[in-house]
């Protein structure tokens, strides 16, 4: 059963009171309206007492009414959607909410480890460096879990996230950041013009501090201005009117970062909604309208809950209905907070007492509050706080002491216009003396700042600056500006006395609430020499939490020019990086998470080798079959085998559409090739295929693979899976940077195509059945190294190259991708006769590494062509990529690993990729490391472990005996140095 | 950042990859012996040295998921302002 919300008004505010929502909080049923935050359902239903502080875990309340929330942060939600650090707020009620405070054990009421304050001075200013620095093995083993437990800020959901994420692209002409008056009239002013407008808002209704005021506009009330307006934007067409949605960061080149909260306000998010949306805005203007916030006053005991923001009094009666306590007392230095609390008083609240530092105030001013029976304390401050939630305040009045008794008091110290954004492209904001306000110094190209956050607090100014930035931004667009009718409010005065911190005044007094730093931390500060501003945030901490120092950065500063007697603007600020509000790291991943962190590419025949039960590998983005096991074989190894056996033996086929494709077409092809090849490519003869290595500019290979010249001037190229992408964006530098001059067109064919090899003695057999008739397979017809096109399955067209990595017999047949799968069907049907055997990309390695060829892992990006036994390849008559670097001394140095095979002494031996090399009798350290094995395999054919390595003037110790070295797997054993070619080294099966 | 390429028109930078220093020239191979020393020093200082300049720098910027084409961007190295952009195949800027 719910409680009544004993603390709202009868009447008034921007709420729904035909909409109660019930929420629970620390396991209490409350009853909230359509229209509250978290905050002020809290404060309605008489909770003040909401967390506990972060060192100290000192009771604390709620202390403002927006983003700059440094106290009320609580868990929001339970199980996988629990959120740690929320802004009760900001954070929109719903029915059903479920909050939890913070930071407190084993409740809220009683926290054991409220014992910190005892130990206050020990965690002060630098603590870290300091009291836990010795004994250094106490640090892992005491101090370290003491503070982690200690100190902390809320739990993370410990099951995955269940919620989806988006990021989406919007562009616009002009971009209104912040929907207060200056935002709303940017954006009419803009969106009458017909420029494209997006006006953004973190607050769930725009408005901004016309809903928090009682002021006038047009003959309306403000909330019912600010509605009226974001009427009319709502119904032009250009518009487009985003609320809950931050704009946390200024980009380059007009791009700007915002978060919009899709789902946040509702239990779960709608169906097929995100919770949060990631917006990347592209905005070739954009006005800044952030609005102020407040900043308080220090004094000892101004953490206690019921010390409070006096703007946020004012909003929470104004807009939310709700009064935050019954008698209420301001504390200020400036005529705003008066307008504010005297407003309030109007509207229904108890305030006792006005408390201003100034002993002059305006007459008017002080008459308005005695009308309303309101007491003033001229030239006096608050000196000390009781209770453990407020219930006395000490005043030092001009004429001696006296205690209030309230339970609430609200702080103005004066207004920090929100700059952050002006900030991102390394602006710093300067000191304006009038308000005692850092406003925007230099601000991104394409951003002007236009009301409170320029500086200009008077309401007035807000909506005559908003109005003429919004039309000049549209106007420099081009766009032709209509008069437009601002609404001529009275500008209030802005009068204050700058004051920060009552020196004098008793208990711990808080600058930093969210950080737990105090006046004395930064008297520490000073003391040991850390001065500067970025010093004293380092060392205190001060302004580095989650709210960044929201309420706090300008006093910190201010405090610290009072000590050393430098002015303020002398002292510096710190500026701001982005993002302006924290942003959960769901949204930045959006979709990219789990298997849709990049997309999976599927060959032409994947759903046909699933059918065969194939077991699938990553190899980069593509999903290949690895190997196809049959029921019985008792581990990969056996499978593999018996598709190697299957190869050499009779026949088997394998999806190779993976490689990359590069179609090459125009007179200087050839010539183009032999540039980016070490071989020679234009006198390759039509209908011919060739092996091709291609080197960095460095020197080193990069990649390999084969290329066919179908016609004069049309060659096709392969490159390897790995490397496609890569090849082909080298071979169009080439092409427009280094050689614009040759007249030759690639383009990327590896999707395009579907390629299948078959390999072993029947595969001419099993290739002549699936071919047209007209088509000649012969030995004599296609002979190895041939390259023809042709038909196959019936008048598909149709590639065929004779080309082997097996070192069998075998054939590549390159038919476009949709008739891929067909094509490994007739295979298979052709093949039946002979046990055609589908194979995987293990199988293909072991043929491979038995075959001596080389491959990824012999392709590191370290090794030359002259390390892999490839050197003699280079064409001496030509220049090409790569050339010059490969000749240098360190690069064809004899003593440089070279690339041969292993077979272990022992044959029963298992080899192990990675392992070192050693000479026989060495000390297994660096100086004596020889090289390393790179690839590995078990060969049917030889019936032992074969392997393939680079080794220090390798090619010269054929024959020699070295130790293979390997700490990882403790494993150490010798093995014999032979050349690569463990299979048919004179390629006799190649050409049969 | 946003890149204007000449083909495409302006796109996110994310749609390009980076390549680095665009004043580079290639030695000519032909100009003198292969074995010359003075050559492998050419290429030498083509394949690693670079300035790192604070300020103006031409660059290349290949529009992979675009046109594919190679762009010339004269890109402030200080605050990302792009001054200009044009094909490889086409003349630069005099920048």
């Amino acid at each position: 059963m719910s409680r009544p919300d004993k603390n709202r008004l009868a009447s008034g505010g921007l709420i729904d009171r035909a909409a109660p929502l019930s929420f629970r909080f620390d396991g209490h049923s409350y009853r909230g309206y359509a229209g509250d935050t978290l905050a002020s359902a809290l404060l309605a239903n008489g909770v003040r007492l909401v967390g506990r502080s972060f060192k100290y875990h000192r009771p604390r309340g709620i202390f403002s009414a927006g983003a700059e929330e440094p106290n009320a942060l609580v868990e929001l939600r339970s199980g996988a959607r629990r959120e740690p650090n929320t802004r009760a707020t900001v954070v929109e009620l719903f029915d059903g909410l479920e909050a939890t405070s913070q930071n407190r054990w084993p409740s809220l009421g009683l926290d054991v480890l409220s014992v910190n304050r005892f130990l206050s001075p020990f965690l002060g200013a630098g603590f870290y460096y300091k009291t836990f620095m010795w004994p250094a093995s106490f640090w892992e083993k005491l101090y370290e879990p003491f503070i982690r437990r200690a100190a902390g800020l809320g739990r993370a959901a410990e099951e995955a996230d269940p919620d989806h994420y988006e990021k989406a692209t919007a562009f616009c002409d002009v971009l209104v950041i912040g929907a207060g008056p200056a935002g709303l009239m940017a954006a009419l002013a803009a969106g009458r013009t017909g420029a494209r407008v997006i006006l953004a808002d973190e607050d769930f209704l725009p408005g901004g501090r016309l809903n928090a005021e009682r002021r006038e506009v047009h003959g309306r009330a403000g909330a019912a201005y600010a509605a009226h307006v974001a009427a009319e934007l709502a119904s032009l067409p250009n518009v487009r009117l985003m609320t809950r949605t931050t704009v946390f960061g200024a980009y380059d080149s007009g791009t700007y970062g915002a978060l919009e909260r899709v789902g946040d306000h509702l239990p779960v998010p709608a169906p097929f909604q995100p919770r949060q949306r990631l917006w990347r805005i592209i905005a070739r203007r954009a006005v800044l309208a952030a609005g102020a916030t407040e900043r308080p006053i220090v004094f000892g005991g101004n953490d206690r809950p019921g010390v409070m923001l006096a703007g946020a009094v004012g909003t929470y009666v104004q807009r939310h209905a709700v009064l935050p306590g019954r008698h209420i007392a301001l504390f200020a230095n400036n005529d705003d907070a008066w307008r504010g609390m005297l407003a309030a008083s109007e509207a229904g609240a108890r305030v006792e007492a006005i408390i201003d530092v100034r002993e002059e105030v305006s007459p008017a001013l002080v008459e308005a509050a005695r009308a309303r029976d309101i007491r003033v304390l001229a030239g006096s401050r608050v000196i000390a706080t009781q209770g453990r939630k407020l219930r006395t305040v000490d005043v030092a009045t001009p004429r001696g002491r006296e205690q209030l008794v309230v339970d609430t008091l609200a702080v103005s110290g004066g207004w920090s216009p929100a700059v952050h954004l002006t900030c991102h492209h390394g602006g710093r904001p300067v000191w304006n003396e009038a308000i005692a306000a850092f406003v925007p110094g230099a601000s991104p190209a394409g951003l002007t700042v236009a009301g409170a956050a320029n500086g200009s607090f008077g309401l007035g100014a807000a909506l005559r600056e908003g109005a003429a930035q919004g039309a000049e931004a549209a106007e420099a667009l081009g766009f032709p500006v209509p008069p437009l009718d601002v609404p001529a409010v009275e500008d209030e005065a802005f009068a204050l006395q700058p004051f920060w911190h009552v020196a004098d005044s008793k208990g711990a007094a808080f600058v930093d609430l969210q950080n737990d730093v105090t006046a004395k931390d930064v008297g520490i500060a000073h003391k040991e020499g850390f001065r500067s501003v970025e010093h004293l945030k380092r060392y205190t901490t001060l302004g580095m939490a989650t709210d960044q120092g929201r309420t706090s950065n300008v006093t910190g500063l201010a405090i610290m020019a009072s000590l050393t007697g430098a002015s303020i603007p002398e002292t510096g600020t710190t500026i701001f990086r982005p993002p302006y509000t924290p942003v959960s790291l769901g949204a930045l991943a959006g979709h990219h998470r789990g298997k849709d962190f990049r997309p999976v590419r599927l060959t032409p025949t994947h759903e046909w080798a699933a059918r065969q039960g194939a077991v699938f590998v990553e190899t980069g983005a593509w999903l290949r079959a690895q190997y196809f096991p049959r029921k019985g074989e008792k581990d990969w190894l056996e499978t593999v085998t018996r598709e190697v056996t299957a190869v050499r033996s009779s026949v088997g086929l394998i999806d190779v559409s993976t490689f990359g494709k590069i179609d090459l077409q125009g007179p200087d092809a050839g010539s183009f090739l032999d540039r980016v090849y070490i071989n020679g490519f234009s006198a390759l003869a039509v209908g011919k295929a060739r092996y091709g290595v291609m080197l960095r500019e460095d020197g080193m290979v990069m990649d390999d693979g084969t290329t066919a010249r179908l016609g004069p001037e049309h060659y096709v190229m392969t490159t390897t899976t790995a490397n496609a992408a890569k090849v082909y964006q080298h071979l169009e530098f080439c092409l427009q940077v280094l050689w614009p001059e040759l007249d030759v067109a690639i383009a990327s064919i590896s999707e395009q195509w579907a390629q299948i090899a078959i390999a072993g003695p029947r595969s001419r057999e099993v290739l002549a059945r699936v071919v047209d008739a007209d088509v000649d397979v012969s030995n004599e017809g296609l002979p190895f190294i041939g390259a023809v096109e042709g038909r196959v399955m019936g008048g598909v067209k149709a590639r065929l190259f004779r080309l082997s990595f097996s070192g069998e017999l075998g054939y590549e047949i390159a038919v476009p991708a949709r008739h891929g799968a067909a094509l490994a069907e007739a295979l298979m049907a052709a093949g039946e006769e002979f046990g055609i055997t589908p194979y995987g990309t293990e199988a293909l390695g072991v043929m491979r590494i038995e075959k001596g060829h080389v491959s990824g892992n012999e392709l590191s990006g370290q090794t030359a062509a002259r390390d892999l036994g490839l050197g003699r390849m280079a064409s001496t008559k030509k220049d090409y990529i790569g050339r010059v670097m490969a000749g240098r001394p360190g690069l064809v140095d004899p003593a440089r690993p070279g690339f041969v095979g292993f077979r272990p002494v022992e044959r029963a031996r298992r080899l192990r990729a990675g392992a070192h090399f050693l000479s026989l009798g060495a000390k297994p350290e660096t100086a004596n490391d020889e090289g390393y094995m790179t690839s590995v395999a078990y060969s049917p054919h030889l019936g032992h472990w074969i392997g393939l390595g680079l080794l220090v003037r390798g090619p010269e110790r054929i024959g020699e005996r070295v130790r293979a070295y390997d700490p990882v797997r403790g494993e150490e054993f010798e093995v014999e140095v032979c050349a690569p070619g463990f299979i048919d080294p004179e390629g006799e099966r190649l050409r049969g | 950042m946003r890149i204007p390429c000449p083909y495409c028109g302006e796109r996110d930078a994310h749609e390009f990859s980076y390549l680095g220093d665009a004043t580079l020239v290639r030695p000519d191979p032909a100009a003198v012996d292969a074995q010359d020393s003075a050559l492998a020093d050419r290429f030498h200082d083509y394949v690693y040295l670079r300035d790192n300049p604070a300020g103006a720098h031409r660059e290349w910027w290949y529009h992979a998921n675009g046109c594919r084409q190679w762009v010339r961007v004269t890109r402030d190295t200080r605050n990302h302002a792009i001054a200009g952009a044009s094909l490889a195949r086409e003349p630069g800027d005099a920048a």
